[in-house]
């Protein structure tokens, strides 16, 4: 059935486009507060090394410097993202373990004062020998960077479904390729920045986050507070894409130096030090064993991986699980294995890049099937519609799949790609590439163990009924989860979305949920906003019924107009009326609405992550230009389809599948974090680091399939993410296709392909 | 240039700015960018901070009106210049055709690099009212964006641009 909506399927312009075009949007390090403070913290200059003895004498002396804190200083809790792994410090303790590592922190009175103090605070360090390769660090005698971690082993997976051994000795082709993924840097344009700040016992963080519940769990936890004296607050936020779920340390620091000094603190990273906190995703060596049938069915698949974690767990444990749980989504197989090292080296700390964990096992899935489907002679949209997951199954991983339009999105990408004319039929260095990719709506089960909901909402009505306030913990980042939130408000309420306020993002005024992570929000926070919009219509309606002396179960309202039975044409009385008059006999007219997900997910070790209520599909093809003299490779166009649900802002999920494009665009050609012999980032700026300019950029376009999913909120799914996940084996692909070689690492740089093409020539 | 010294021998120097149509006497060091004096002594934190080392273009102004990076430029090499931040652009309530169509085509996400991207392509507009779509992309390229792939911030550049136009 057709619903028609009033507030929701709409492009309705950002709730605060206008702060952020005319200026008056202020993130983190815009704010001021009396007698502030700047903060810094000392890193490691060495990539492993003890520490004998640190100095802070000269540093204390110079005058504008208000504290200077060590280890000694700080808690000394470890702490981290999953409990079974906690194994950062505040400041190191007995050794460092990358460059960058954090060793101590200053306060003074301005910047000036605190870069002449870093300086001037001296650390005895003795150097021992570093690894920086996963490979070289699981061999026997390799340094050791954590004690209790044998073989530098951070975290080790085997999973098995169904009888891998057996569908391979059953198949008829079976190929094994090894692909590398590179490690990557999410870099935000806005850096990470935070301000602390106590009154008594109670800290107030400012924070550039996405998710001021877990830093305010954390901060807590570590200075043994009871979470309702920690008030975290998200200011603006400017971009975060997995890079600001974490602490950061700044806030940690930023506590200490803020209790020690009775002043705001206010601290923040410069670009190289965003880079060497770092955070991005993983490198990783894939080997991918697939076994077909005859007519390209898959049989099996063993993916066997071994990820560069860094010095630390940071999000990584996830990002190790999810590179293999979510390769199962997308195709129908029922054997499947995964193997996983996710190993400690001396390099900065990996962790959650948008696609957490999919995008590079599926570049090396799709490569192989690409590669699988030339070997059988099928046309690659072919193999895939073959092998296409249909909805309403289960993978092998116990994933609950409801909606999945896969086969349409392959269908519909074929027609507007014009994929049957131009295939095999293009000039000389030209081709098409396809890839598809799959990703939850959230995760089905917190990063922390506990069992409160994963979002909570709130909404006011103003006395006079002209405008209704959300409260939601749901963070914006610049992905539109305000403006969206707003607009589920008002359908669920009957309301207009012009008249709604929001107040999100702070852990005192609005309401509890988890953050902006693993693309959840516009299910799990649009469900509670959904429960605690309705809530506000029924007491609306039933007050109107009241004063109307009607059933209020034969009353609707829509648009902030209440209505008699199905014809809204006749106005009955308006929002505000009845809402007035409610607030007049009962006080405040509020609504409050949570989401927890329902149990999701098999028994087996590990079986929660990549759980979720529900998934995305999608599928891209791109049309590239290959030059062969110079390996220089130009995306020409590029088609996205997307299966993502109901669509609340058709504008907003556009730009969400254009900026993941271009997130993979960059990782797919340009970007990599590359270090020199000592463990030193050769390009932690971002000029050597190359994000993807306007010129570089290709024809997007960006198209849907209709689709309902059951678990959301008026049928919703997710986008943000989704759609990074096919973009770097979509890419290859077509550079495969275009000039006849297989570029088995990322990226996929010129020189790699111009070096293929070398090769190829000599060895005809 | 008028300069004090303070008691370690340090200059300080006398500028003269017109920020956003104000005049503004300040007092700065020798290593003072225009960011910091924009920032830190006039409030106006809508020119923001990326990488302080001209590869972002989040600090974009306008200096005399042209586009620079106000990071690389020293406040003492500004001394008597008119500047626009983005927050001299709006004329009173009124947003600036620019701002009304990022606004309107989604060109805004995390908001961080819209300041300098719109003070880019009003740059451009001035000079070159009907710009195509490589002129556009030419303008822009000095301003990163991580959000919108550019897609939307093109759109709206261009929509402005032909709204103007049809108003004139």
């Amino acid at each position: 059935m057709q619903e028609t909506y009033s507030a929701i399927g709409k492009s309705v312009p950002k709730i605060d486009g206008r702060v952020k075009v005319t200026g008056q949007a202020k993130y983190t390090a815009d704010l001021k507060f009396p007698n502030m403070l700047v903060g810094k913290i000392l890193t490691s200059p060495h990539a492993h090394a003890k520490i004998l003895n640190i100095d802070t004498r000269a540093a204390e002396r110079l005058p504008g410097v208000k504290a200077v804190i060590t280890h000694k200083d700080v808690p000394d809790r470890k702490y981290g993202i999953s409990p079974a792994r906690f194994d950062e410090n505040i400041f190191c303790i007995d050794k460092v373990r990358f460059v960058g590592d954090k060793v101590a922190a200053v306060a003074a009175m301005d910047e000036e004062t605190v870069y002449q103090a870093l300086k001037l605070i001296k650390v005895d360090y003795e150097i021992l020998p570093a690894v920086f390769d996963p490979i070289e660090a699981l061999a026997e005698g390799a340094p050791q960077i954590h004690e209790p971690y044998p073989r530098n082993v951070n975290t080790e997976i085997h999973q098995k479904f169904g009888d891998v051994e057996g569908a391979f000795s059953k198949a008829h082709h079976l190929r094994t390729d090894r692909f590398v993924g590179q490690r990557t840097y999410q870099c935000p344009i806005e850096p990470h920045a935070a301000i602390s700040m106590w009154a008594g016992d109670k800290l107030t963080v400012y924070a550039s986050t996405q998710s001021p519940h877990y830093f305010q769990y954390y901060l807590a936890r570590e200075f043994d507070l009871p979470m309702g004296n920690v008030r975290v607050i998200k200011p603006f936020v400017g971009g975060g894409f997995g890079g600001k779920l974490e602490p950061t340390g700044l806030e940690f620091a930023g506590a200490a130096l803020a209790r020690i000094t009775g002043r705001p603190v206010k601290m923040f990273y410069d670009r190289h030090e965003m880079f060497a906190h770092n955070r991005g995703r993983h490198r990783q060596i894939m080997e991918i064993t697939t076994g077909v049938d005859r007519e390209g069915k898959i049989l099996g698949v063993h993916a066997n991986f071994i990820m560069d974690g860094g010095a630390y767990t940071s999000l990584g444990i996830a990002s190790a699980y999810y590179a293999g749980a979510l390769l199962t989504l997308t195709y129908d197989f029922k054997n499947y294995k995964f193997d996983m090292l996710r190993v400690y080296t001396n390099l900065p700390a990996c962790g959650a890049q948008r696609g957490h964990g999919a995008p590079q096992p599926k570049y090396a899935f799709e490569s192989q099937l690409n590669l699988i489907a030339k070997d059988l002679g099928l046309d690659p949209i072919e193999i895939r519609l073959r092998n296409a997951r249909k909805p309403n199954t289960i993978t092998p991983n116990d994933f609950k799949v409801n909606s999945c339009e896969l086969i349409a999105c392959l269908e519909k990408a074929r027609q507007i790609s014009g994929w049957s004319e131009k295939k095999g039929k293009l000039p000389q260095g030209r081709g098409l590439g396809i890839a598809v990719g799959s990703f939850v709506s959230g995760a089905g089960y917190p990063i922390y163990r506990t069992n409160l909901p994963h979002s909570a909402a709130l909404i006011k009505v103003f006395e006079d009924g002209s405008a209704a306030t959300l409260y939601t913990g749901a963070a914006d980042i610049g992905q539109g989860s305000d403006t969206i939130l707003c607009q589920m408000a008002a359908e669920a309420m009957g309301f207009n979305y012009e008249k709604m306020k929001v107040v999100s993002g702070d852990t005192e005024t609005s309401t509890h949920d988890f953050g902006a992570y693993a693309s959840r929000q516009t299910l799990m926070s649009g469900a509670a906003v959904k429960e605690a919009g309705e809530m506000v219509k029924k007491k609306l309606l039933e007050m109107a019924g009241e004063m109307m002396k009607v059933d209020p179960t034969e009353l609707d309202c829509k648009d902030g107009i209440i209505f008699l039975g199905n014809n809204p044409i006749i106005t009955q009385m308006t929002f505000a009326e009845a809402a007035r008059e409610y607030f007049v006999r009962n006080g405040p007219l509020a609504g409050r609405g949570a989401y927890t997900p329902p149990k999701l997910g098999g028994a087996f070790k590990g079986a929660a992550v990549g759980t979720s209520p529900a998934y995305s599909f999608a599928v891209q093809i791109s049309e590239v230009e290959v030059d062969r003299e110079t390996g220089e490779v130009n995306v020409k166009e590029v088609w996205d389809v997307h299966d993502c649900g109901t669509v609340i802002n058709p504008s907003l999920l556009h730009a969400q599948v254009h900026g993941a494009l271009y997130m993979g665009m960059g990782e797919s050609v340009w970007e990599e974090v590359v270090f020199d012999p000592d463990g030193k980032i050769l390009n932690p700026n971002l000029s050597d680091y190359r994000l993807p300019t306007a010129l570089d950029m290709p024809q997007i376009t960006s198209a849907l399939v209709d689709s309902y999913e059951s678990a959301g909120p008026w049928g919703v799914k997710e986008v943000g993410e989704g759609a990074t996940i096919p973009t770097m084996g979509c890419y290859a692909n077509a550079i495969n296709d275009a000039a006849g070689v297989q570029i088995s690492s990322l990226p996929l740089s010129y020189e790699k392909v111009w070096r293929a093409l070398r090769e190829k020539e000599e060895k005809p | 240039m008028d300069h004090i010294e303070d008691k370690d021998g340090f200059k300080r120097y006398l500028i003269h700015l017109t920020v956003n149509g104000d005049p503004h006497t300040l007092v700065v060091k020798a290593n003072t960018i225009l960011t910091n004096v924009l920032r830190e002594q006039l409030d106006l934190t809508g020119t923001k901070k990326g990488c302080e080392m001209g590869n972002c273009g989040s600090c974009t102004v306008l200096l005399d009106g042209r586009p620079i990076d106000s990071c690389l430029l020293l406040a003492v090499e500004a001394d008597g210049c008119a500047i626009t931040t983005i927050e001299g652009v709006a004329q009173c309530d009124e947003l600036d055709r620019l701002q009304d169509s990022f606004v309107n085509n989604a060109a805004v996400q995390c908001g961080y690099c819209s300041p300098g991207m719109i003070l880019s392509a009003k740059a451009l507009l001035s000079k070159n009212p009907n710009p195509t779509e490589e002129e556009v992309r030419m303008a822009i390229a000095g301003n990163l964006c991580r959000c919108t792939g550019y897609v939307n911030i093109v759109k709206a550049v261009l929509t402005a641009a032909q709204s103007s136009e049809i108003r004139e």
